[in-house]
């Protein structure tokens, strides 16, 4: 029973924090139909900015609001090298993704960086609550529902966003490019805004992630991109193709939903070292069950 | 004024390569305002060229266009198109099949405006969008919140028609929008080609492969041929058109050699 609760609390504590991620790889997987490699570059650099900062005593929140900008000024550059110099989109993000391994390092100033004596936004929040008159503890109970507030915010805001013109544009543009510019739509720039917008995200998860593990790490965004598409699969195995509101809810699921396939993967003996090849078979499996029309609600 | 007007324009495809082809041939053409254009002949005979190279989608290698007295010929595709509709002969080219019929419709009301953080579809907007899809007599006006995509290729070339001048667009560009459709659809969608384009005036550049169409709509009528404009009636030389005219016509265009060029026409 302790087990399985162990197992419930970390699949949402990291369920949560992943899911922006997922947001973000929703983005370009789906809406701009192709797997944005710099996802691999903007995850890590947003756990770089926000230990940098951490560590020279920058508050939490500020530290974490620049670490979302420096993923999307990430995708801005993705964007600009495949809108204005016409790279092909993959190619684009594999570039800046390996630029990203670098600027990483430099901003670490090493390739692991322990955030165990600085603040968090988690400890903030709990802090600021028990100023309040409360007394919480600042443990995975506590981040569970303040990550859950962060998340559903940054999900009614990107439903709100694909609802507004420029919005419906972006979506556009990722569905059908000759309509969108044949409505007058400067379709370079509507990348732009995607691009920042995913990567603004997946580096947000990046730099809560850094705080929830106690540090950042150079390594931390190998992988991760197989790892947000996989998740947006599942959910969309499970509820199918229908409204934006929907794909955001099934990306959020289908991350909660990985994580626990992971954990229960640690759990029955699998070591961290078999993690990528779980993630790549669950990818493969993601891709290829929805063939077979396998749908639990529809 | 001219509303459009093409100055010795001239495309070439595969440029320096043993398969150059020359799309556009030195194309002289003046439109005027309010104008509606048919415009016919044989496959690779340099109509979609035409057409493309005025929406901006295929950038003339010499030559002028000049859009309402502007040059045009290398501006931007998204920023000519704020005056510009353009619906291709692919359903799923004019319309975003994952998007449903009021946030095309949202979207095509926006043409050259800023599109800003405001909300696409609004109560508004649906009420218009009905009062536009009403008339026509699909029943669309009731299903704006569906898919494009599970339209049919009537409804959606029907629904491509609408976005192309619901936002005061004043030149439209049709690249064989009927050539997709089965005989009865094509008919109405013609029909409400025809309503539309008076209704607002618009000056109209219309491919077409049938060559009753060709006759009966506009007021003018190109055939080209080689990329080059052969044939050009206006006004009562247009109306005196017929089908055994035009097929004459094509014959002695091509110079015999009708078989090869696959000439597709319905007479």
């Amino acid at each position: 029973m302790a087990q399985i609760q162990a197992l419930a609390l970390n699949m949402f504590e990291q369920g949560f924090l992943f899911a922006f991620l997922g947001l973000g790889v929703l983005i370009t997987f789906r809406f701009f139909r192709f797997p944005d490699l710099t996802a691999e570059g903007s995850y890590p650099l947003g756990g770089a900015v926000v230990a940098a900062l951490l560590v020279k005593g920058v508050d939490p929140f500020a530290a974490t609001l620049a670490a979302m900008l420096a993923g999307s000024v990430a995708g801005v550059i993705t964007a600009l090298i495949h809108t204005k110099l016409r790279i092909n989109n993959i190619i684009a993000g594999i570039i800046v993704m390996t630029a990203l391994y670098t600027v990483n390092l430099r901003v670490m100033e090493k390739a692991n960086t322990p955030l165990l004596d600085t603040p968090t936004v988690f400890g903030d929040v709990v802090a600021a609550l028990n100023g309040l008159g409360l007394d919480l503890p600042d443990n995975r109970l506590t981040t569970i529902p303040i990550a859950f507030v962060m998340l559903a915010a940054a999900s009614v805001t990107l439903v709100w966003f694909f609802r507004t013109d420029l919005g419906l544009a972006v979506r556009a543009t990722g569905q059908n490019e000759a309509m969108i510019l044949s409505l007058g739509v400067d379709i370079d720039k509507t990348k732009m805004v995607g691009l920042a917008l995913s990567n603004g995200f997946i580096a947000l998860s990046g730099a809560l992630v850094a705080q929830n593990h106690g540090f950042a790490d150079i390594g931390m965004g190998i992988g991760i991109l197989v790892a947000g598409a996989a998740a947006v699969l599942i959910g969309e195995a499970i509820f199918g193709d229908r409204t934006v509101g929907w794909w955001v809810f099934a990306a959020i699921v289908g991350i909660v939903i990985y994580q626990l396939l992971v954990a229960a993967a640690l759990r029955v003996g699998l070591s961290a070292n078999d993690l990528k090849l779980i993630t790549a078979v669950l990818l493969l499996s993601a891709l290829a069950i929805p063939r077979f029309r396998v749908r639990i609600f529809r | 004024m001219s509303a459009l007007a093409l100055r010795a324009v001239t495309k070439f495809f595969f440029r320096g390569t043993p398969n150059e082809v020359r799309a556009l041939d030195r194309v002289d053409l003046e439109v005027a305002e309010g104008d509606f254009v048919a415009v016919i002949g044989s496959n690779g005979a340099g109509k979609s060229t035409l057409i493309k190279a005025v929406a901006g989608l295929a950038v003339p290698d010499e030559g002028k266009i000049v859009f309402e007295g502007r040059d045009i010929t290398r501006e931007p595709v998204y920023r000519r198109a704020a005056a510009i509709g353009r619906i291709a002969q692919d359903p799923g080219e004019s319309t975003c099949a994952i998007l449903t019929i009021e946030e095309n419709l949202a979207l095509a009301e926006k043409r050259g405006r800023r599109r800003g953080l405001g909300r696409g579809v609004t109560e508004a907007g649906r009420a218009r969008y009905r009062a536009a899809l009403a008339p026509i007599g699909l029943g669309l006006e009731g299903r704006l919140g569906t898919r494009i995509g599970t339209l049919s290729g009537g409804q959606r070339q029907t629904l491509a028609l609408l976005m192309a001048t619901i936002s005061g667009s004043r030149l439209l560009l049709l690249d064989e929008h009927l050539a997709n459709l089965d005989p009865k659809t094509a008919e109405i969608v013609m029909a409400l080609t025809g309503r539309l384009v008076a209704e607002q005036r618009l000056t109209t550049l219309m491919i077409t492969h049938n060559m009753q169409d060709a006759i009966r709509w506009g007021n003018r009528l190109l055939m080209m041929h080689a990329g080059r404009i052969i044939f050009d009636a206006a006004g009562a030389a247009k109306a005196a058109l017929t089908v055994p005219a035009l097929v004459a016509k094509f014959h002695e265009a091509s110079q015999g050699n009708l078989t090869e060029d696959r000439v597709l026409l319905t007479p």
